[in-house]
């Protein structure tokens, strides 16, 4: 079977420095994969050159048959297609969790009200949000909003969702809920790509971890090979150190 | 002493009255739709949009709003454009509060995060989509305060147009005035008539700002 997601060769630059210097990788219906790597490697770049928040310089991202970076590529029918959550939630401050959820359905994917009303209120439901339903972003907690965002993009029915660093700028105590949901929607068969240091995450759910540095992918493999015998040294350090701070107990 | 007023000046007052919320009606509908394109050309527009706009914008900042009356009223007709005195009226204030308008409402979009424009993008809505639905509906309830400023200020520049012959409350109290010799009176009166439309604004700006407020988006350190 053909790959969902075919990224080839991706560079992009910010004036002098070369933040992605060449970043091919394919990923399978319903695979998670996860990213990790040191701060400043480029990894928000990728995921923001998938659905081109960011125009990659040279290189190709193809989401089945459609090719993303394509000039004529429809963009937005594409970039509804890819479900992108943030580290920081991004929920629209003006808008309740519910009104944050339909915006996408009634404008984009031009449902009726009723409609993208039911819609939304199954997503809020599946991340267990159905009783903050009317509650504004600001008076929701930091797990709670993060959860809102989820739900917002999986309302799009995306073939893909991309997650860059969704547990970040949580308190430690929230950051459990956010991981149960997305460990149940992998179960649940959906496509990701998450970046995250959770390494305890990416044991459990990740079909594959890539490893990033500088710009380049160093190492990818099941999590199994990357924590017990990875190729490359650099990356057996990196693993070390990063369970170390945030914990990898399986 | 006597306070030498008459109640038979109110009916004409009242016509004043009505030309005066008239012309600060129109112009300020006038500065709001063109303030709003000005601001989001400034922010959103390329080069060659945003140029114009800034230029337009320090024109109509950098010179007398009575300058600009006069080359409207007075200047347009040597080009062929003869427009009534109202029509001037509300043309002049009108352009000329656009360009202030438009300062605060840039201030306002920009104070908007810009996480929100990329979260509305990445949900596939178009870049005018996300500014009408996203963007503009946080900016303009942060803009309320200040653009009540904007509105009072035009209130009371209205008086202007009595210069060119329209019988605002000012061009009213005036023509009062120079019949009856009692500049004094009638002048308090019509001070205490725009302090009292001042007033009524601020409160109903208040209560507008009351009504649309959304927890978390700049009513922080109001106390909510
Ligand atoms: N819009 C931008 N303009 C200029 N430089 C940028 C921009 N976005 C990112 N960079 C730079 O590109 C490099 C890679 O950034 P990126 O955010 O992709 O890294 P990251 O791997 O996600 O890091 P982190 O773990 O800190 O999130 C950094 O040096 C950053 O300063
Ligand atoms: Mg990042």
């Amino acid at each position: 079977m053909d790959p969902l997601l075919r990224v080839e060769d991706i560079h992009k630059r910010y004036g002098t420095e070369e933040v992605l210097r060449g970043v091919s990788f394919q990923l399978d219906r319903g695979q998670t994969k996860v990213v990790i790597g040191p701060s400043g490697t480029g990894k928000s770049t990728l995921l923001r050159c998938i659905n081109r928040l960011t125009a990659p310089d040279r290189g190709q991202v193809w989401l089945e048959d459609v090719e993303v970076t394509a000039p004529r590529a429809k963009i937005n029918e594409i970039r509804s297609q890819i479900g992108f959550v943030f580290q920081d939630f991004n929920l629209f401050t003006h808008l309740t969790a519910l009104d944050n959820v339909r915006l996408g359905l009634v404008k984009v994917k031009r449902m009726g009200k009723r409609e993208a009303t039911t819609r939304a209120m199954e997503e809020l439901t599946r991340v267990g949000l159905k009783d903050k339903a009317g509650a504004y972003p600001a008076h929701l907690s930091g797990g709670q909003q993060q959860r809102v965002s989820i739900a917002r993009a999986l309302a799009m029915d995306p073939k893909l969702i991309l997650f860059d660093e969704p547990t970040s700028a949580l308190d430690p105590e929230l950051i459990g809920e956010v991981l149960n949901v997305m460990a149940q929607l992998a179960e649940d068969g959906m496509t990701m790509i998450v970046v995250t240091h959770e390494m305890g995450f990416a044991r459990s759910v990740a079909d594959e971890i890539v490893f990033m540095e500088h710009g380049v992918i160093v190492e990818q493999g099941p999590p199994e090979k990357l924590f017990r015998s990875p190729e490359v040294a650099r990356t057996g350090e990196f693993l070390r150190k990063i369970s170390e701070l945030y914990g990898a107990e399986e | 002493m006597t306070f030498n007023f008459d109640v038979s000046y109110l009916p004409q007052l009242a016509g004043g009255l009505v030309v005066t919320l008239e012309v600060t009606s129109c112009c300020i509908a006038i500065g709001i739709v063109l303030g709003i394109l000005l601001a989001l050309g400034r922010v959103y527009g390329g080069r060659f949009i945003s140029i114009p706009c800034s230029i337009y914008i320090h024109f109509f900042r950098g010179t007398p709003l009575l300058v600009q009356l006069f080359i409207v009223y007075f200047g347009l007709p040597n080009w062929g454009i003869r427009l009534s005195a109202f029509a001037s009226g509300i043309l002049a204030l009108g352009l000329n509060t656009a360009a202030y308008q438009a300062e605060y409402f840039r201030g306002a979009i920009q104070a908007v995060k810009a996480g929100q424009m990329v979260a509305a993008r990445s949900l596939g809505l178009t870049r005018l989509q996300a500014i009408r639905h996203v963007v503009l509906p946080q900016a303009l309830r942060l803009v309320i305060p200040p653009w009540s400023n904007e509105l009072i200020l035009m209130l009371k520049y209205s008086s202007i147009v009595f210069s060119i012959a329209l019988y605002d409350l000012m061009g009213v109290g005036k023509r009062i005035a120079s019949r009856h010799f009692n500049y004094f009176e009638v002048f308090i009166v019509l001070a205490l008539l725009y302090l009292a439309l001042v007033l009524l604004i601020t409160l109903g700006l208040r209560w507008v700002e009351r009504r649309l407020r959304v927890p978390g988006l700049g009513t922080a350190g109001r106390g909510a």
